[in-house]
């Protein structure tokens, strides 16, 4: 089936089985592979990305559902060299150890300050209740959105 | 794990997704996919036609109507989190449910057309005596939600219908859920909703259904308190598994009943 999706800006089109994951469509067949599978069942979220606008589990859904939609991965937040607020406040924040679930809290977090620009402490880690991480670092995940929200215009 | 291959089509209203549905035997509607696409997933479901009705903005909506409130099937988890005219319970259920990545894409007509007993808008509904109309090859016909869920992922739907909307009285009421991990299933949910001067008690993962608590609600009718009004769960039969046993759901349905109804 042929698709024509518009991910980080560039409209991608494709032709795709419909049981193809959008996950999947992005790693593999658009190169994209900051978007990491975790769990692979919509638990850890990992595979966070944004369907116009909106986090999303890009393992529990189909790439056809997101025919002329826009899709931004991690790797269309940085512009220009510059990184997104989000980016930068984790780096600053030491907001990671092994890295595995970044891209996903990252976009999780860039959708969360979307829709609640100001969060509290509580609505952050609520916030981001999908995704996990296996190092357990949360502490400074939380600190580093916090940032993010106090920084972002 | 990658789901056996399907056949795809975009409806582009209800009626054409009505009339996809009747073109094959084995077609399944695709909302928002946060219960099928796992199923499918594991194998578990096989369709040979998705009929994807995930873009029929016309069935998203709350409204006000005649005293009750309408909602359209396609109403995302998120926007009945994020609604403020809505039942308390309802708010509250919807806010619950797993993360709000999964929360953008689940649909209530999804969640509870997939007929799951860990559903908890479906208990909700339950409590809140809901219609729910279903549109097929006839015509449109209205189901109560106590008629709704007759099985383990089995509801009064035809394959060939489609849930459209879903009405709920005003009421005043709350959702209370106990889970092991924060974007978990309900080891037990429990929905009371007060219509008029009557209360209901509705719950989650007790059964092979959503169900009712008639003898509690009876209880409390005759005057019981709360605290003992509840001990009528005694009589139910959870499941027991991995993540709880079923005295240990009795023993929740319990605490958890008794804090809703004296929260209300």
């Amino acid at each position: 089936m042929k698709i024509s999706v518009t991910v980080n800006g560039r409209l991608h089109e494709a032709e795709v089985e419909p049981r193809q994951l959008l996950v999947n469509f992005l790693r593999d067949q658009l190169g994209l592979c900051g978007t990491n599978i975790g769990c692979d069942t919509s638990s850890c979220g990992a595979c966070t990305v944004l369907v116009d606008g909106e986090s999303v589990k890009s393992c529990t859904l189909f790439a056809v559902q997101t025919d002329g939609m826009e899709v931004t991965t991690i790797e269309g937040l940085a512009q220009e060299g510059e990184l997104h607020p989000v980016q930068a406040a984790f780096r600053e924040h030491h907001a990671l150890q092994c890295g595995f679930c970044t891209p996903g809290f990252v976009m999780a977090a860039v959708s969360l300050l979307h829709e609640h620009p100001n969060p509290t402490e509580d609505e952050i880690r609520e916030g981001l209740n999908g995704n996990l991480c296996r190092c357990t670092g949360y502490h400074n995940i939380v600190a580093a959105v916090a940032a993010a929200a106090r920084t972002s215009p | 794990m990658i789901p056996a291959a399907f056949d795809y089509v975009r409806a582009t209203s209800v009626e054409d997704a009505v009339r996809l549905l009747a073109t094959n035997d084995d077609a399944k509607l695709l909302a928002g996919g946060h219960s099928l696409v796992p199923l499918m997933r594991l194998r578990l479901a096989r369709p040979a036609l998705l009929v994807d009705v995930g873009r029929l903005s016309e069935l998203a909506y709350i409204r006000e109507e005649d005293g009750r409130f309408v909602i359209g099937a396609l109403t995302r988890h998120a926007q009945l989190e994020d609604a403020q005219m809505i039942p308390a319970l309802l708010r509250e259920a919807a806010s619950m449910i797993a993360d709000r990545q999964v929360r953008h894409r689940g649909t209530i007509g999804g969640s509870v057309a997939h007929g799951d007993p860990a559903s908890d808008l479906a208990a909700c509904l339950l409590a809140l005596d809901a219609d729910l109309v279903a549109r097929g090859p006839e015509g449109d016909r209205t189901i109560a939600a106590r008629d709704f869920f007759t099985g383990l992922f089995e509801t009064a739907l035809l394959p060939t219908e489609i849930l459209t909307e879903i009405r709920v009285p005003r009421a005043r009421g709350t959702y209370l859920k106990f889970r092991t991990r924060s974007h978990d299933w309900a080891t037990v949910g429990v929905a009371v909703a007060r219509v008029d001067w009557t209360v209901n008690v509705a719950l989650s993962s007790m059964g092979l259904t959503p169900i009712r608590a008639v003898e509690v609600e009876d209880a409390l009718r005759e005057g019981a308190a709360p605290a003992v009004a509840v001990h009528e769960l005694e009589r139910t039969e959870p499941p027991g598994d991995a993540t709880a046993s079923s005295e240990y759901r009795k023993h929740l349905a319990q605490v958890l009943t008794r804090r809703a109804l004296e929260r209300i």
